[in-house]
């Protein structure tokens, strides 16, 4: 017995349907990283208008349903925000905007997009991207 | 042939629900398998009635416990056929089998411009020692291809094995593919030019019958848990000379012989390389699986794997946009790593499992596989002795489901 609500039609819809997919260039930071687990990849590249907020957000990767929709939720609702909102963005508001429940191995599928986002606004240099390119 | 029924009943966890109402299919055997009663009730009898440290007490609970474990030691001799109990090294895995032949044979022997050959299907923990080892002392890794097919490409091998390969290591069975590489004849391929040759019996050794001294192998490792035995043992066969002339690889009790403030010597095989108190209770269920799997025996395991594997190829493939890795079912074990075009690995193990079934979904450990089939995860079933044709129809009749949810 399959619980479908578990993939509910938003998730599917996003996966099918990927909100702000692609990549920013020029962009003020991008940030790619991996979940070593499953092989999910997050790239986000962000810009922002000359009073810091998010102009335009976009992310690009591999990954399963879970985490590519949390990267199209997230990117959705980061426009506008400040660079210290987007540093503070609280997960639990990215598991809510989810809204299904999760595994413990499916959080870190679905926080993966935060985790990039953070980082890249933090300017932690780029070792992932680096490193996939071998 | 095997009476699967009665197997089954020998796994009390075959007989439980994954959720309530939804009993568990459990196929995930090559990364750890479940254990049968006789080896969960030896593990109970030893703490209740026999446990002691080994090899020091001379009170009689001290040498009850010590031949109990020395007692498993020979049974896991006899499983492969080795020499002597003292060919065999008592570890946590098979990982720590290769870090052991790294540490110790490696750095006696490895130097600055040598060669150690190894395949592009290895499990990370038959790489990740020798990348170690290789950039410490300044030597090459080099790799045997596999093909589209998932088996070895040897059409170079005469290139790739040179008067400078001084390890050539490799596995007898790939956790991804399934491949059954033809260890006999690449262990004759390595020592021609003069290398040691090590075999990773990870997946082998729990599925068909193995005879390391047939096979001419210098070192084996395989892990008790993968072979209905308990987590934190497993097993480095070697050479005697090999490991006679070894340096130990960890320092401390049980290892040595004498120990003065500044200097020590080293205790005997095979207890040179076992430091500190072992894992006891963990080598004697290990014993017993060898006992269990031994009795049922091992052509008649991998017999049925055969069956269920060829059954599952074939069920498999009758799935919309599924793609199967690896060569035929005549050619592998007991593995099906595949991909469904549409839905990630991810997607696919988290919504089957749903239906009870348990598979493993992600690089399985094998990241530089997976990055030259160009894919970052694959979704894989594994069998083992009690897996039923019924427990493959239900993972197909989910597959379908999990392609309607993703509107497919």
């Amino acid at each position: 017995m399959l619980d479908e609500s578990f993939y509910r039609e938003q998730i599917i819809d996003l996966y099918e349907s990927p909100l702000n997919h692609g990549e920013l260039d020029p962009h003020d930071f991008s940030y790619e990283e991996d979940n070593p687990l499953c092989g999910d990849v997050i790239r986000i590249d962000v810009r922002l208008d000359d009073e810091g907020h998010v102009a335009e957000a976009a992310w690009s990767g591999d990954g399963c349903a879970i985490s590519q929709a949390s990267a199209s939720l997230l990117t959705e609702e980061i426009k506008g925000k400040t660079l210290a909102e987007v540093k503070a963005f609280p997960k639990e508001e990215l598991l809510e905007l989810i809204g299904v429940p999760l595994s413990m191995a499916r959080v870190k599928c679905a926080l993966l997009s935060l985790k990039v986002l953070k980082s890249g606004a933090y300017g932690i240099p780029d070792k992932n991207v680096m490193r996939n390119q071998d | 042939m095997l009476d699967i029924a009665k197997i089954r009943a020998d796994f009390p966890i075959l007989a439980t629900e994954a959720y309530p109402g939804v009993p568990l299919i459990y196929l995930d055997n090559a990364a750890s398998s479940q254990k049968p009663l006789p080896v969960i009730q030896a593990m109970s009898d030893y703490y209740q009635g026999h446990h002691a440290n080994v090899h020091r007490g001379i009170h009689k609970l001290s040498e009850d416990a010590t031949n109990l474990y020395e007692g498993a030691r020979e049974k896991v001799a006899r499983f492969i056929n080795a020499p002597d109990s003292s060919q065999i090294v008592w570890l946590r895995n098979a990982t720590e089998g290769f870090n052991l032949v790294a540490y110790s044979w490696g750095r006696a022997n490895i130097q600055a411009g040598d060669e150690i050959l190894l395949t592009e299907m290895e499990h990370h923990a038959n790489l990740v020692p020798w990348q170690i080892l290789a950039e410490e002392k300044g030597a090459a890794l080099r790799f045997v291809p596999f093909a589209a097919d998932g088996t070895l490409d040897l059409s170079n091998l005469g290139d790739l094995l040179t008067e400078k390969t001084k390890l050539f290591s490799f596995t007898a069975m790939s956790n991804v593919f399934g491949t059954i590489n033809p260890v006999k004849e690449l262990v004759e391929a390595g020592h021609a030019v003069g290398a040691v040759v090590m075999v990773d019996a990870a997946q082998s050794v729990p599925h068909m019958p193995v005879d390391v001294q047939a096979l001419d192998c210098d070192f084996l490792t395989f892990s008790g848990h993968k072979m209905c035995g308990p987590t934190g043992i497993g097993v480095l066969y070697g050479r005697r000379e090999l490991l006679e002339a070894m340096p130990p690889f960890m320092g401390g009790g049980d290892m040595i012989r004498r120990v003065h403030l500044t200097h020590s010597s080293w205790n005997d095989l095979p207890w040179k390389f076992e430091a500190g108190t072992p894992s006891i209770v963990e080598a004697i269920g290990l014993g017993t699986a060898v006992d269990y799997l031994a009795n049922l025996g091992m052509d008649n395991i991998h017999a049925h794997e055969q069956f269920i594997t060829n059954y599952a190829l074939e069920a498999l493939s009758e799935v919309t946009g599924v793609t199967i890795y690896g060569p035929p079912a005549s050619q592998k074990g007991g593995v099906a790593a595949f991909t469904i075009k549409g839905v990630h690995p991810h997607d696919i193990a988290e919504l089957v499992d749903k239906d009870g079934i348990a598979i493993r979904a992600g690089h399985h450990c094998a990241m530089p596989l997976h990055k030259k089939l160009g894919i970052s995860a694959t979704a894989r079933a594994s069998f083992y002795l009690h897996t039923t044709t019924g427990e493959v129809d239900k993972l197909v009749e989910s597959l379908h489901r999990v392609r309607q949810i993703f509107r497919l």
